[in-house]
């Protein structure tokens, strides 16, 4: 219900309020009302809203829980830490989703451009590799999954096989198959210390470098899809992709930018996790294509396409990890961490379609 | 004379064995509302298609202002500024009306990056369907939280601001209520006022012949009358439509 351009949660545009007034000079106290419960019904009905609060409430519940532990500026700089990788996935996944796609592969491009870059900084002088070779073997890697998200695209866009199945098989074939063909199944431990020591583990004005490279692409590509034509197109698709055909939009060829951009953050997220973990982590990862999706539908996104936004995202991967955190630190066991992660996924969804209905009723 | 401002000259399509368009004719003059009415099944869809870019003919010619032209797909007709307004309205429901009035057609703020000029895109929104006596409530909402008759004005006003030429309606009002259905009727005559000819495709016999200057009859693939809707009637367009009337004067004179 709120405009899917609004980057922020506020629901009805400042300078869209204007217009309608020129249009409709005697405007009754009826249609003040009007407007206004129209104005309310939108705060509702926006998701940003919905998500921001349960975060808050969660936050609010875990300081009352864990007095002293939880909410301190470290915690939370290792929360972001820990979820940059996932982060990164996320926005990826955020324009596939509102395309009325999914990407599932996006865990097993991690690891993949993972192996492929540290394959190359490993045969070009290894741990003491410097930032030429660093450089180099991040393009081969940001390439890898920029090029398997195009195919996946193209399998999507052209041959016209489901999403969910293009990009499951991607994620079997690259996770559980390349980079085990790569590796021989034994992770890579020699990563360049010039990238762990910086992007891994290292600061830029007290800034953790895998804070600021996720954020940084984050707010990228949240302006992308908010305010340009590649956004728009975003939305216009999975709204409805026969009508963005006959406006003229080529679908076809928008699809395949999309699958290939989710590969190329996956890419990145790769590149981070290697540098954060000094290791492939090959068989760590299988179910961040789960977390990814999580968080975009938690971010108010729908998945039946033509609704979600970049700051929906960032708060619905700030539930899933101050949720699991806060678990942590208040004591629960582990394995009750992953139901309440399910449970939040069942219930993201279930807003979403209470969400549909309340639009309809408008 | 006047030129036609399009014109369907013996074109032909098939469908496998099925004979879709027959040596089909049709014109549509320069400011006048003409509709085209027939049976189910005698092509008119298909007439359509054919004329707004959405299909090649196997034979015959589509004339622009009296010029042969080759339309290979529905951006090649825009281009020639014929538009058209599908009755399933092809509208994004989740994009507001600013969006859809201008969805493959932005404007830019800095055309470099493709960054969109929501404020202007909007304005002219406004401007648009003010111009078509159209209120919407608020032009910042999505396009699918609005009434039937709403979209319905939103596809129209997007098909008004791009058509130089002509604009094609496939059966306008079948969705709308009579309030609205009125309306619809009033924003083709205005269209049709500034200059831009109508191409009514409808089965409601009155309302067709209470908007349109001309009717065009087709069946079984070919134009097979030809009436100014001021001198017939609706029993003079079914017997046309379903062959009960046997016309003398094969849709060559017609009364028009």
């Amino acid at each position: 219900m709120s405009d899917p351009q609004q980057v922020a949660g506020t629901p009805a545009a400042p300078e869209g309020a204007a217009p309608p007034g020129q249009a409709v000079p005697s405007a009754r106290p009826a249609d003040v009302r009007g407007a206004a419960r129209r104005l309310g019904g939108r705060i509702v009905a926006a998701s940003e809203s919905w998500t921001l609060l349960a975060l808050i409430i969660l936050i609010v519940f875990f300081t009352i829980k864990a007095p002293g532990k939880f909410l301190t500026l470290s915690d939370f700089s290792l929360m972001g830490q820990n979820a940059a990788p996932l982060l990164v996935m996320a926005v990826g996944e955020t324009f596939v989703i509102i395309t009325a796609g999914i990407d599932l592969s996006v865990g097993s491009l991690l690891v993949l451009t993972g192996v492929m870059t540290d394959l190359y900084c490993i045969h070009h002088g290894g741990a003491n590799a410097g930032w030429g070779t660093v450089a180099v073997g991040s393009v081969l890697g940001l390439a890898t999954g920029a090029g398997w998200g195009a195919v996946q695209g193209f399998l999507v866009a052209k041959a016209k096989v489901p999403p969910l199945i293009v990009t499951l098989a991607g994620f079997i074939a690259a996770g559980e198959g390349v980079a085990y063909l790569i590796t021989g199944g034994a992770d890579f431990r020699t990563v360049p210390n010039a990238l762990v020591n910086t992007i891994g583990s290292g600061s830029v004005i007290g800034i953790p470098w895998l804070i600021v490279i996720s954020f940084a692409a984050t707010i990228v590509a949240g302006l992308v899809l908010a305010f340009t034509q590649f956004g728009r197109y975003t939305y216009a698709i999975g709204s409805n992709a026969e009508a963005a055909r006959r406006a003229g939009i080529r679908v076809d060829r928008h699809l395949i930018k999309v699958y290939a951009l989710s590969g190329v953050l996956a890419g990145l997220a790769g590149i981070l996790s290697l540098a954060s973990f000094d290791s492939t982590t090959i068989a760590g990862h299988a179910f961040d294509n789960l977390e990814a999706i999580t968080a975009v539908a938690l971010g108010g996104a729908s998945l039946f396409g033509g609704r979600g936004s970049m700051f929906g995202t960032v708060i619905g991967l700030a539930i899933s990890t101050v949720l699991l955190e806060g678990l942590i630190i208040i004591g629960v066991n582990q394995y009750w961490q992953e139901v309440a992660i399910g449970l939040v996924l069942v219930a993201a969804v279930y807003l979403d379609q209470f969400r549909r209905r309340l639009r309809q009723r408008a | 004379m006047t030129e036609p401002v399009l014109e369907a000259r013996k074109v032909t399509k098939h469908y496998g064995h099925v004979l879709a368009l027959d040596d089909a004719d049709f014109e549509a003059m320069p400011g006048e509302v003409v509709a085209l009415i027939g049976d189910n099944g005698a092509g008119k869809s298909t007439l359509v298609k054919a004329l707004v870019g959405a299909i090649r003919p196997d034979g015959g010619e589509i004339l622009v202002d009296g010029h042969a032209v080759h339309l290979t797909s529905p951006v090649d007709a825009r281009r020639h500024g014929i538009e058209a307004v599908y009755q399933d309205l092809a509208l994004a429901p989740d994009l507001d009306a600013a969006a859809n009035l201008h969805l493959g057609r932005e404007l830019y703020l800095i055309p470099f990056l493709k960054v969109l000029d929501r404020r202007a895109m909007r304005r002219r929104a406004v401007a648009a369907f003010a111009d078509l006596g159209v209120e919407l409530p608020d032009v910042s909402a999505p396009v699918g939280a609005l009434s039937g008759g709403q979209r319905q004005s939103v596809a129209v006003a997007r098909a008004v601001s791009y058509a130089s030429r002509i604009i094609f309606m496939d059966e306008p009002t079948a969705a709308l209520g009579v309030v609205q259905r009125g309306r619809v009727l009033d924003t083709i005559r205005k269209v049709r006022d500034r200059g831009v000819s109508v191409v009514l495709v409808s089965h409601n016999m009155p309302e067709v012949l209470a908007v349109s200057d001309r009717i065009e009859v087709l069946r079984m693939g070919r134009r097979v009358a030809r009436y100014a809707a001021s001198q017939t009637t609706v029993d003079e367009l079914v017997g046309a439509m379903t062959g009960a009337l046997e016309l003398s004067n094969g849709g060559k004179g017609g009364a028009a």
